[in-house]
């Protein structure tokens, strides 16, 4: 009973330290995230030149004025590839999130509701989802439908929709056991309205936690499988492609393999501190 | 100074950082203890009770500070010591024990090597120590010392981990001891019997000792003198004995009239609840903080901070009209005894040979119960007697198993999905945990709506809060943002929604402070008699029991040992169970040992359960055959050996004189 007190009232937020330095990271992460989405939306008004267009003439030029991150072996503007580069992750990222994070959650919910045998079949089922390795159905998934942001999506939504699930299921199994769940039931509240109604509003906070996580991971995928070439058609200005595509000539111009490398960090790095400052606020008291 | 033994505080601020600057949660508190006496300091939630024990010994929780005051123990300036001093004054005058013994002990280490490590710390060596730990086990009446200090925390209950941290705390031979709620949470004979040794214990130790508690009544049986906190003021100090008898703070008088006692029933003695919470720090004004609780309260006391005032030659009071509440008896309004009106109207659920398993082992064995429709059956035992898991199956929550439960002579289906919309809606129920009980995410008014719709209830969300007491503000407050209290409210509500034949109140005030549990229980007891629902309420606490019951049934290890009219099973003759229960709420500290806990793993499956523990056991009979039932007077058995002239009877109940 005092510590509840304690922990309610008494002792004042004394985290303010760790509130300003989620602050601080909610702020860099979100202006970086904004400055990607500006320029994955507009970057043929930002990009100097055409990212696919080729100039012999001026191939692995260094970085200096007239390109400002240099060229690639066919003369490409590696600035203007990896601002166009941004579309892509960013159209699989979020649409991936989302439709994995929605499945998951519907399953989780279902299978903790339920329990039983509709969960055993269900956890059964994305057990031998789990087991089977991402890539190699990714490579399977695309090889059989070709290569489309669509295959992407989907192969980094099956894969995600396993990992919220799970998380969803384990919050709805706590708050089924909940007295206010009982109280529920004593009053003859059908399940799908126990789902709904009672336990989908307390479990919400896993699902966001889930889905900011999962964001990064998304920015990730989709750049691992852009450059094992399950991405866009080649040629594209992908972010994965170009470093997979240019690290041949890493040792003689390094700016064509950081310059993408260096965008997927700060974008996966900047969901991170996006995620984490979110969470932190999410799980508090 | 420095020759004086003991405990002494003046004028001890505390204050904490907040976003909107810094609060003081304890202002201006002295007093002082000698060694070997036993100091009381109550309270209820958020008074500033643990911030001044922790600050007694300096450890403070981080954003809290020491803002002005004097602590010294035996002629030690406390809060002048170095950070280096300090630690060594902790290690060798210094034990606290919290209320969580389970969270004070390391879980990975054997209670012996814990206990080793504290006489370590004394400059004991290893073997020294290891020689040493037994016997310390042995002075804080653990069984079989050698035994118990091999095992693991986890290994011993609740009660023998408090007594392990117990005897931590004398291993440090403390020059001052603070005992913050040891007690709370533990069943009615464990915590007698914790406090029979802290006060066996006390002289031997010859320290300062404070004692924290919410329960006024328990600390004046416990201590020498008692202080009295509410917004971190001293309200109200003198001897525990006269300040119980004649409480010169209405504050003080207050919590007393709000714990039930045993003897005074819903019929007799009406609880009065305290209205209104104490101000949280930095919330209270200028004048007297009690003020807008209090009924004795005038403009002098909102205008200006009452004086401490001495009141006789030892006692002090804060109080502009202490003088004038000369007579603040907490009796109440005294013996208005209605009928005991049980109308007659027959026999509304009828349990039979009811038995329900968890892995194996019978919790509930066989179990006749009867409650009759308008009556309110009282459910007693201590935890893991098996109460909790009758009730819920009585709601058709829980595992399941055999027996039959009758509701107006129809059988019930086990399981609540398979019982039809007008069973569900004749059996309702009150949970134990207020955070648990409501949805967080919902508001006060969905609760009540939703609870409406699916019992096809008649009264709107506002009608039903009203009926609870609850103000119609907190109708769209999400349930979350609500105090125990509160929540136990919306919980009755909800339950009140389709007009219930039966509501099942598992240990519904067991969570909550003394005086918020008083309103809780008034407003059960209100809407029993407006309604004349049966109730099926289960506590631990006799006292509680005795106050709402009409019938009451004791519950031991599964099986029901005694049940009948509430004022003969608490008279007597009655179960030497029940009589243990009664004397651990009356009987005065260090009484105890008749009914020493025995082990209460042992699942022996024939004979009385109660026989290891039993003071009257006859040998080679009790533990080898099952007792009969026997009938003492109309409605009143007994599950034992003896017959009607063997059996104890308590010592005149305090309330019946």
């Amino acid at each position: 009973m005092t510590t509840s007190v304690i922990a309610k009232g008494i002792v004042p937020r004394i985290s303010r330290g760790v509130g300003g330095r989620s602050r601080v990271a909610l702020a860099v992460g979100g202006t970086l995230i904004l400055a990607w989405a500006v320029i994955a939306l507009f970057w043929p008004h930002l990009a100097p030149y055409d990212p696919v267009h080729q100039d012999p003439l001026h191939r692995f030029a260094p970085p200096g004025p007239g390109h400002w991150l240099g060229t690639d072996q066919f003369g490409r503007d590696t600035l203007s590839r990896m601002l166009a580069g941004a579309r892509p992750v960013l159209q699989v990222a979020p649409l991936a999130t989302a439709l994995g994070t929605l499945a998951g959650t519907v399953v989780g919910l279902v299978a903790g509701t339920f329990g039983g045998l509709v969960d055993e079949v269900v956890m059964r089922v994305l057990d031998a989802i789990v087991v089977f390795p991402t890539i190699i159905a990714a490579v399977l998934f695309v090889a059989l439908s070709g290569r489309s942001v669509t295959a992407v999506v989907l192969v980094i939504a099956a894969s995600f929709t396993t990992i919220v699930a799970r998380s969803v299921r384990a919050a709805t199994l706590v708050e089924r056991e909940k007295a206010y769940v009982e109280a529920a039931r004593l009053r003859g509240e059908r399940s799908w309205s126990l789902m709904l109604r009672e336990i989908l509003p307390n479990v919400t906070t896993t699902v966001l936690v889930e889905a900011t996580s999962r964001f990064g991971d998304a920015i990730f995928a989709a750049a691992t499988l852009s450059f094992l070439g399950l991405g866009q058609p080649p040629g594209s200005p992908e972010w994965g492609a170009s470093v997979s595509d240019n690290r041949t000539w890493l040792q003689i111009a390094p700016w064509t393999v950081l310059a993408p490398a260096l965008a997927i960090a700060s974008l996966v790095v900047a969901t991170a501190l996006v995620a984490d400052a979110l969470r932190s606020r999410w799980e508090a008291p | 100074m420095s020759g004086e033994r003991g405990l002494r505080v003046d004028g001890l601020t505390v204050a904490y950082e907040t976003a909107r600057g810094p609060v003081e949660a304890v202002s201006d508190v002295s007093f002082e203890v000698a060694a070997g006496e036993t100091y009381g300091l109550v309270g209820e939630s958020g008074c500033g009770k643990t911030t001044l024990g922790r600050a007694l010994g300096r450890h403070l929780p981080r954003g809290g500070a020491i803002t002005g005051g004097r602590v010294s123990v035996d002629g030690t300036d406390v809060l002048a010591l170095a950070p280096a001093e300090l630690r060594r004054w902790r290690a060798s005058s210094l034990a606290v024990v919290h209320q969580e013994a389970g969270s004070a002990l390391d879980p990975t280490m054997r209670i012996g090597a814990q206990l080793a490590e504290v006489l370590r710390l004394q400059g004991r060596t290893r073997r020294e120590a290891r020689m040493q730990v037994p016997r310390l086990l042995d002075r804080v009446r653990l069984p079989d010392p050698e035994a118990i200090a091999r095992r693991y925390p986890h290994q011993l209950s609740g009660g023998q981990q408090q007594r392990v941290v117990i005897a931590q705390a004398l291993a440090a031979r403390p020059r001052l001891l603070v005992l913050d709620e040891p007690t709370t949470g533990l069943d009615a004979t464990v915590q007698h019997e914790i406090l029979g040794l802290i006060w066996a214990l006390r002289a031997e130790l010859g320290a300062a000792v404070v004692f924290i508690s919410h329960d006024l009544a328990l600390v004046g049986r416990l201590c020498d003198r008692v202080g009295v906190l509410y917004a971190g003021r001293l309200i109200e100090e003198g001897p525990a004995g006269e300040v119980l008898a004649t409480p010169r703070h209405p504050y003080t008088s207050a919590l007393l009239a709000s714990a039930p006692q045993l003897g005074r029933t819903r019929r007799t003695h009406p609880l009065a609840a305290i209205p209104g919470r104490p101000p949280a720090p930095g919330e209270a004004g200028t004048g007297c903080a009690f003020a807008p609780r209090c009924t004795y309260a005038d403009d002098t006391c909102r205008a200006g901070l009452p004086p401490l005032d001495m009141v006789s030659g030892r006692r002090t009071v804060r109080c502009h009209h202490a003088a004038n509440l000369i007579d603040l008896s907490h009796d109440g309004p005294a013996a208005r005894a209605e009928p005991t009106a049980v109308d007659g109207g027959g026999r509304l659920l009828e349990i039979q040979g009811l038995t329900r398993h968890y892995g194996g082992t019978p919790v509930v064995d066989d179990v006749d119960l009867t409650i009759n429709r308008g009556e309110v059956l009282g459910l007693v035992g201590e935890s893991g007697s098996g109460k909790t898991t009758l009730a819920r199956a009585v709601a058709g929550l829980g595992p399941q198993g055999s027996g039959v439960i009758r509701l107006d002579g129809r059988e019930l289906a086990a399981g609540v999905g398979r019982r039809d919309a007008r069973i569900r809606r004749a059996v309702q129920m009150v949970f134990q945990n207020p955070d648990a009980s409501l949805n967080p995410s919902h508001t006060v008014r969905t609760v009540l709506a939703r609870a409406r719709r699916s019992l096809r209830g008649t009264l709107a969300p506002g009608e039903l809060a009203a009926r609870a007491d609850l103000d119609a503000y907190l109708l769209d407050s999400r349930t979350d943002r609500l105090s125990g209290g509160q929540k136990q409210r919306v919980a009755i509500a909800r339950a009140f929604a389709g007009d219930p034949e039966l509501v099942v109140c598992d240990e519904p005030v067991s969570a909550l402070d003394v005086s918020v549990q008083a309103g809780v229980l008034r407003l059960l007891a209100d809407q029993q008699r407006r309604t004349r629902t049966s109730y099926l309420f289960i506590s631990h606490d006799l006292a509680v029991v005795g106050y709402l019951a009409d019938r009451i049934a004791v519950m031991y290890r599964g099986q029901i040992v005694e049940q009948g009219p509430a004022d003969d099973v608490l008279a007597g003759p009655h179960h030497p169970y029940t009589a243990s229960l009664v004397e651990a709420s009356l009987a005065p500290l260090g009484k105890a040992d008749a009914y020493a806990v025995g082990d209460v793993t042992a699942k022996d499956a024939v004979g009385c359960r109660f026989a290891a523990r039993c003071p009257l056991r006859v040998d080679g009979l009790c533990e080898n055959e099952d007792p009969p039932l026997i009938t003492l007077a109309n409605d009143h058995t007994v599950r034992c050996h003896l017959d009607a002239t063997g059996l104890p009877e308590a010592t005149a109940l305090e309330g019946e004189t």
